[in-house]
């Protein structure tokens, strides 16, 4: 079933949030062993949360629009008095004295959490491999990587262990492993869903956003999800029209761009095929196709690599032993804190905060960190023009099919490569998702990108539901 | 995944000042492998320095919005043992931490 269905039987009568979420549990004891999609199973409050609902129904509340519906959250969302380690030893046994927003808005629209899920350490990785619990396998093969960071929600998706899970996408973190696994994953606009209690990474980047089957679920999750909130200081302030509402309207008379930076040079030619077949789709149903060109987008992984763990240097100075989390104790505060963080972080969290400290230290900062942010206003010019002529533009998610768990582990350049279509959006704030495309010569799924304006969600997801429909 | 044999961007010495910097302690094999992995990095994101970006200003931030503050009235705030129950050590109300100057008693 899918969320929106659950919701729907469960508003009703017809099912109870405990059978729904009992059945849920099942399938994730059944299954996780072998994926290990979660970091934590929470079981006896996901049951107390449904029987609740259960409650509600039977006096005649209406629980909301999520009702029933089981949910994971990536491991970087803080849960009151849950466990939240970013895959992380320094958080370990961490357990949060607050909700995330999201997982406030979600509680209140009647959504049950039933764990968090495994991610690469504070969602630095695209293979869900930088966890200090060990990697997540790809429920369409597990020899494969689930893609990242948030490879356990879209994994927790993928194996129908929960029928929506909440990522974070940075660089790419929630359309990748959503290609890689088959899943529908989107990256709002950047404040549009607010990020107060999602631990940070880069915090001009980084934004929350749904995994889900369905392109109608993760309309009905960002519906709840967005909107205004004052504790983040960069949510946007205005509330956004429902993006379900709009979702059957169509794409006819749509003008779409086919973004050849992200879609020739370096794209197997199986995930090439299907961006093509995807082309055709969004043709027959009446939008107008034609190539368009954001030339500064090939500069965009220099620049992310630059800007994120510039920022990523500076939000993980908070691991210090002091407050939270792991503590190896020295004679010193000094040599306390050198000795908690040596131990508690992972090698990719200590080559991203190394390259973000050289880039900001003085002598070097205006030759990478200032001129990593002027390219980043190349890009942002650069697709203000294609977006005078152009409503959507498109790509693929990710340049090939799931690939082999340990094949990229120990190079990080080639490891950094896979973000390479979807870090430009990053960079602009813009909106984008990911929408599952057939399979590659392998087998594996491969995923389209959909690139919207700041706030272009209605359109983008009518071009979703467009892709969905003409599979 | 070189893009030239251009000059080493970082040695081994400059590594470790910043490992230092950081508050990270490598050992000798990591400092190795972290020298080289970080100049890979930045003889790939040098590929910018050919760009004439003079005349552009930065962008720090994707949206328009700036100094967002909220009224000065006290608001919720987290209760004090929960946050400290969450500290390695704590004692009388406050986090407990070892020397931060001079010698220890």
């Amino acid at each position: 079933m899918t969320a929106v269905e659950i919701a729907a039987a469960v508003r009703s009568g017809q099912r109870s949030a405990r059978s729904v979420v009992d059945e849920h549990l099942d399938v994730i004891a059944g299954g996780d062993a072998d994926i290990h999609a979660f970091n934590l199973v929470a079981a006896a409050q996901a049951r107390a949360r449904a029987d609740e609902i259960d409650g509600a129904v039977a006096a005649g509340r209406d629980p909301g629009p999520l009702a029933g519906v089981p949910v994971a959250l990536k491991d970087n969302l803080c849960t009151r008095g849950l466990a939240t380690t970013c895959s992380s030893r320094i958080l370990e046994g961490w357990a949060p004295p607050y909700d995330a927003t999201v997982v406030e808005q979600l509680h209140n629209a009647g959504a049950v959490v039933v764990g968090k899920t495994n991610m690469d350490e504070f969602a630095m990785g695209s293979s869900t491999e930088n966890s200090a619990f060990g990697p997540t396998c790809n429920p369409c093969d597990t020899s494969r990587v689930p893609g990242g960071s948030s490879g356990g929600s879209a994994a927790a998706v993928a194996a129908g262990f929960a029928p929506v899970a909440l990522g974070s996408d940075t660089g790419g973190s929630i359309r990748q492993p959503a290609a890689l696994c088959g899943v529908v994953g989107v990256k709002p606009t950047y404040g549009l869903v607010s990020r107060y209690g999602l631990v940070a990474f880069a915090s001009s980047l980084d934004q929350i956003g749904p995994f889900t089957t369905t392109v109608a679920d993760a309309a009905a999750v960002l519906d709840v999800i967005g909107g205004p909130d004052a504790r983040d200081s960069t949510s946007i302030s205005e509330p956004q029209p429902p993006v379900s509402d709009t979702l059957a309207d169509g794409i006819d008379g749509l003008r779409v761009g086919v973004l050849t930076e992200l879609s020739g040079n370096g794209i197997a030619p199986d995930v090439a095929a299907q961006l093509q077949a995807a082309v055709r789709a969004l043709e027959s149903a009446g939008a107008s196709v034609a190539e368009a060109s954001v030339p500064a987008a090939v500069y965009g992984l220099s620049a992310y690599y630059l800007i994120a763990p510039a920022e990523a240097s500076s939000n993980l100075a908070r691991y210090d032993g002091v407050r939270y989390g792991l503590r190896v104790d020295g004679p010193s505060t000094p040599d306390m804190n050198t000795a908690t963080r040596s131990a508690g972080f992972g090698d990719e969290v200590k080559r991203r905060i190394m390259i973000g400290t050289y880039a900001l230290s003085a002598g070097y900062y205006d030759a990478y960190y200032g001129k990593a942010q002027k390219v980043r206003t190349l890009i942002i010019n650069d697709f203000a023009s294609v977006w005078e002529q152009f409503d959507l533009l498109v790509s693929p998610t990710s340049p090939t099919t799931a690939f082999p768990l340990g094949e990229r582990a120990a190079d990080p350049m080639a490891m950094y490569m896979s973000d390479v279509c979807t870090v430009p959006v990053n960079l602009t704030g813009q909106a984008a998702m990911s929408v599952p495309y057939g399979v590659g010569d392998d087998g594996l799924p491969v995923g389209v990108q959909i690139m919207a304006p700041a706030l272009g969600e209605p359109v983008m997801f009518r071009a979703a539901a467009v892709l969905e429909a003409s599979l | 995944m070189r893009f030239g044999m251009g000059q080493q961007r970082i040695t081994r010495a400059e590594c470790a000042h910043v490992a230092a910097l950081a508050r990270l302690e490598l050992t000798d094999e990591e400092l190795d492998r972290f020298t080289s992995q970080l100049d890979e990095l930045l003889d790939h994101v040098a590929e910018v320095e050919a760009l004439d970006l003079e005349a552009l200003p930065p962008t720090m931030h994707a949206l328009p919005i700036a100094n967002l503050l909220r009224p000065d009235t006290p608001g919720e705030v987290l209760d004090r043992d929960e946050v400290l129950a969450q500290a390695p050590f704590a004692e009388d109300g406050q986090f407990r931490v070892p020397p931060v100057l001079g010698e220890a008693p």
